[in-house]
Formats: C-alpha cells, structure tokens, sequence
C-alpha cells in the first residue's frame, strides 16, 4: 500500500520532471513554427474558431443565469441597478477565464490529444523524425501556440457574451434602469486591476492547457487504450490544473 | 556488381541491441556499398526492424558501431543526425501516411520541408513520383481511402522523393498482387542505379527478392547466420538457407516463440 504510493509519487514527479523539459523543447523549437505561421493559424482555426460556438452558447447562458440570480439578490438590499457591476465583475476575473479554460480544455484540449497520439500509435511522428523533419516543432509547438492564443480571445468573447446574457434578463427582462446598467459597470470594472488581471488568468489557462495537452498526446502509450487514456488524463489534469492555478493567482491579484 | 569496389555507404560492426533486458541483436556485421541492393530476411520478429532502426539512428546500439557514409552514427548531435537523415528515404513496415493529408500532400512533404522549389515544379516532381508507382491517378485520395498495398505503394513514393543516398524498405512487398510486387521489385533496381544509392530490404520474399538483389544477409538468433550472393544463396547446402529458399517447417528456424513446454503452460503452472 504505501509502496504503491510512493510508486505514484516518484511517478507522477518523473512525468512532472518529462513535461517540464518538454516545455523548453517546445519553446526551443517554436522559432521554427512561428516562421511558418501558416501551421500555427492553421492550428489557431481547429482549436479556437471550432472551440467558438460551445464557448459564445455557454457564455451566453452563464450570463443568463448570473443575471437572474444577481437580481434576485440585490433587490433585496434595493441596488438591483448594480447588476451591471455584479455581472461584470464576475466574468471578467473568474468565470470568464475558467469557465472558458474548461470548456476549451474538454473541447480543443482533447482533440490535441487525440490527435497527436494517433500519429505516434501509427508511427507519423517516428516517419517525421526519420524524414528529418523535428516532430516537436512541426506537430507540438504550433498545436501549443495555437491553444495559448486562441485561449485568451475565447475568454474574452465568454465574458462579453455573459455581459450580454446579464443585460437581457436584467435590462430587457426585467427591467433594470439601461443607463445605470452601464454607467456603474463602467465606474466600477477597472482596466488595470479588473480586466488585465483577467486576461493573465486566461492566458495562463492557455498555455497550462495547451502544454498538458500537447505532452499528454506525445507521451501516451502508442495504443488504442493508450491515447483514450491520455484523453481522459488531459481533461482531468487540465481542470485541476485550472482551479488550483486560479486559486495562486486570484490570492496574488486581488488582494483588496 | 557484388562489392563493385566502391567505398561502403553502411558499415556496421559487431552490433547489439537489448529493449530492456531482452537482447535482440547479439553482434551483427554487416556492410553495404553504393550501389548495391542488399535484402534482409529472417524470420518474423527477429529483429530486421530493429535493424533498420538502428542505421537509420533511431535507436543506439547497446554495443558495436553503426557507420552511414563514413559517419558513427551513435556519436551524432540531433543537427548532424537530421543532416544525414535528409540523405536518406525509409518505408515504414507500415507505411505511416499522414492521416491528414491527401496522398499528393503526403509525397510532397519532405520535398516542401526540406527543398524551396517553385510550386509547378513540385507538383511535376510529386506527380513523376506517384507515376512511377503506378498512383498518379489517386494523387487526391486522402489515406483512409487507400488500400493497404496502395498506402505503401504512396509511402515508397513519399521515400524516394528527396532522391536519397540510401533507402531502406521495410517489408515492400507486403500485401501487393504478384503484377505490382514484380514492378516495384523492378522500381527498387532501377532506382538505385539511377541514383547511384544504396538499398536494403527487408523481405520475406525469396524468389522476387533473389531475382533483383546483389546481396542477402540472414538473420537469426540475433546474428547474421548466412549471407551471399543470389547464386551463392540458392546453391547454398546451408541448412538454414535451405529451410528458408524451400519454405519447409522443420528446420533450424523456429517457428514458435521461445516458451516454456506446451504441457506445463496448459496446466497453468508454466504460465510464469
Ligand atoms: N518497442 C519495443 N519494446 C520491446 N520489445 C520490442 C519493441 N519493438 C520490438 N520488440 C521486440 O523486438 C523483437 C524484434 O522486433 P522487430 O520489429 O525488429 O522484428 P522484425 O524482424 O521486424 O519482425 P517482422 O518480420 O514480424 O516485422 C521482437 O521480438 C519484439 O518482440
Ligand atoms: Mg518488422
């Protein structure tokens, strides 16, 4: 019992260590794929464009419902015109970059994954390398940069459309005044402290996704079981990876 | 054309090769010229794969020396590995297509990564190529609309377009009918003396194989346990050879993987 624990932990560390060196492979090479920038918008195009619509739904429907509860709440201390800010603020430092990074994690993250892991059960990474051509820098690396672009625009579009979501249940459902809506909302979100600190949360989201991702497909056991196993193991990682690095950076950032 | 006094393009000396504890390669020699086409054969999962991973330096020896073109393949940085590998075109045993491009794209690729050429002169280039294996007609197919014989007829061509020094076939004439086996048989001669290169194969075989190579090595055990020319090959008394050329089951290669006895396997003891 506590060897196979142990067995775990020196595991998990040596693939810890595997994917760290990983990453500086990455960046080593991502000179190479950025001078083709045609494969890293290539990449941008599956995993971000086709990430859009899921991401715009949700966005939209945690609006709705932020605005919903929001109201309820505030009327009772009879500043229902705070819903703006309420709203806002709520998306804009954590639900839009978390949120977004979940579902780009289980929607793009995974497709990586697949997809890479299939070229190496059948052998296209090994005939790649054999043609001289580096598989970390014509398959990883704009897989990588692709996934940490794409991730702080999805979460930016998540946020506007939660804003959105908010103004039509609050506004034009319910009722709240249009102009105090917006004016507290833009009194109250503040460039700086508000919306870079929440664009930083999404792109570390980005790259923590994209590297979990892309290691995961390169790394997984060349089977069937194998790359379905490295699916699964994308997704959970990436979700706690997403919670627990929000935690560190919401108590660096907004600390009153 | 046996050893036709040309330099040796791939030298290997006393090499071994283990995955773990299990040693495979156990001191194989072997040496190939310009100009040759040499076949490996032996019998399945002897290690010939492994070989050809070995020279192509995808795998390091254990022991003993992997020399292409006068280079020890063992001591090369990953820059000095990719110079030499550029020089060299390999079929996958199982072709290895890029799923996601069509075959035209799969051909043209080490010709888009490797050579800057105007666009209608790839497409010539890519074109000469699927022509010469006889798939010029299917160059739109995507790979899952290919047959297997067809996929590794595409990866021959996708081999061969960068014109290498060396190239080394895994197995190419698995799954092609007896008309396609004879033309790419004919293919692998012509174009290693067009290109003045080197070939080797790895081939179960014997009668295509004997009619257009210049040299067999066979390999058993780990080692080399015969080799010659054809005609040496097909006069040989070697018991090994012999079993081999003539297709019998009983002989000196085994045909079942080293086991305990069927009996105690069976009772479920031997079963480790
Ligand atoms: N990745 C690996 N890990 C461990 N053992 C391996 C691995 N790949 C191959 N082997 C073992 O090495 C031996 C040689 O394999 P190899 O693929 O070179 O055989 P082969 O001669 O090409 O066979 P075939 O004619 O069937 O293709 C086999 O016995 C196999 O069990
Ligand atoms: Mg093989």
């Amino acid at each position: 019992m506590i060897r196979k624990l142990g067995a775990m932990v020196i595991d998990g560390v040596w693939r810890l260590g595997f994917a760290t060196r990983f990453l500086f492979l990455l960046l080593r090479y991502s000179g190479q794929s950025f001078l083709r920038l045609h494969l890293t918008l290539r990449e941008i195009y599956f995993s971000g464009v086709l990430s859009l619509l899921i991401i715009l739904v949700s966005g939209l429907f945690v609006g709705l419902v932020l605005g919903l509860q929001g109201y309820e709440t505030l009327q009772r201390y009879g500043s229902s015109e705070a819903l703006g800010v309420l709203v806002a603020l709520s998306l804009t430092r954590e639900l839009g970059p978390v949120v977004a990074g979940l579902l780009f994690a289980s929607r793009a993250g995974s497709a990586v994954t697949a997809e890479i892991g299939l070229m190496k059960t059948t052998e296209q990474l090994k005939a790649m390398d054999m043609m001289a051509v580096n598989p970390i820098a014509r398959v990883a690396a704009p897989r990588f940069w692709g996934g940490v672009i794409s991730m702080p625009i999805l979460a930016a579009l998540f946020s506007a459309m939660g804003i959105l979501g908010g103004w039509l249940i609050g506004v034009a459902f319910i009722g709240v005044d249009d102009g105090a809506f917006w004016s507290q909302m833009q009194a109250a979100v503040d460039i700086r402290y508000d919306i870079i600190n929440g664009v930083i949360k999404s792109f570390v989201f980005g790259v923590a996704v994209s590297l979990i991702a892309v290691f995961e497909g390169y790394d997984c056991v060349p089977t069937a079981e194998g790359v379905s196993r490295a699916i699964t193991r994308t997704v959970v990682s990436s979700a706690l990876a997403i919670l627990a690095l929000d935690f560190v950076l919401t108590s660096f950032m907004f600390r009153g | 054309m046996a050893n036709s006094g040309q330099e040796a393009l791939v030298d290997l000396r006393q090499v071994r090769f283990a995955y773990g504890d299990r040693e495979i390669l156990s001191g194989i020699d072997l040496t190939v010229h310009r100009g040759q086409v040499v076949a490996i054969m032996g019998g399945s999962g002897c290690g010939k794969t492994t070989l050809l991973r070995l020279i192509g330096g995808q795998l390091k020896a254990s022991a003993g020396n992997v020399q292409v073109a006068g280079q020890d393949i063992g001591a090369l940085n990953t820059g000095q590995l990719y110079a030499l590998r550029r020089r060299m075109g390999m079929l996958f045993q199982f072709g290895a297509l890029f799923t996601d491009m069509s075959v035209f794209d799969n051909v043209a690729f080490p010709l888009r990564e490797h050579a800057r050429l105007p666009e209608s002169m790839l497409r010539d280039l890519v074109l000469m190529k699927l022509q010469a294996v006889g798939l010029r007609g299917g160059h739109a197919l995507m790979p899952t609309e290919l047959s297997g014989g067809m996929a590794r007829r595409v990866a021959l061509a996708r081999a061969i377009a960068l014109d290498p020094m060396l190239i080394m076939y895994d197995e190419p004439f698995a799954g092609l009918d007896p008309i396609s086996l004879g033309v790419i048989g004919q293919l692998i001669r012509r174009l290693n003396d067009a290109l003045g290169a080197a070939s080797i194969m790895v081939t179960h075989d014997v009668a295509e194989s004997l009619s257009i190579v210049d040299y067999v090595y066979f390999v058993s055990d780990g080692r080399i346990v015969a080799k010659g020319t054809p005609e040496e090959i097909r006069a040989s008394k070697d018991d090994f050879v012999h079993q081999f050329v003539h297709a019998e089951p009983d002989g000196p290669v085994p045909f079942h993987m080293k086991a305990a006895p069927i009996g105690e396997m069976l009772m479920g003891e031997g079963a480790r």
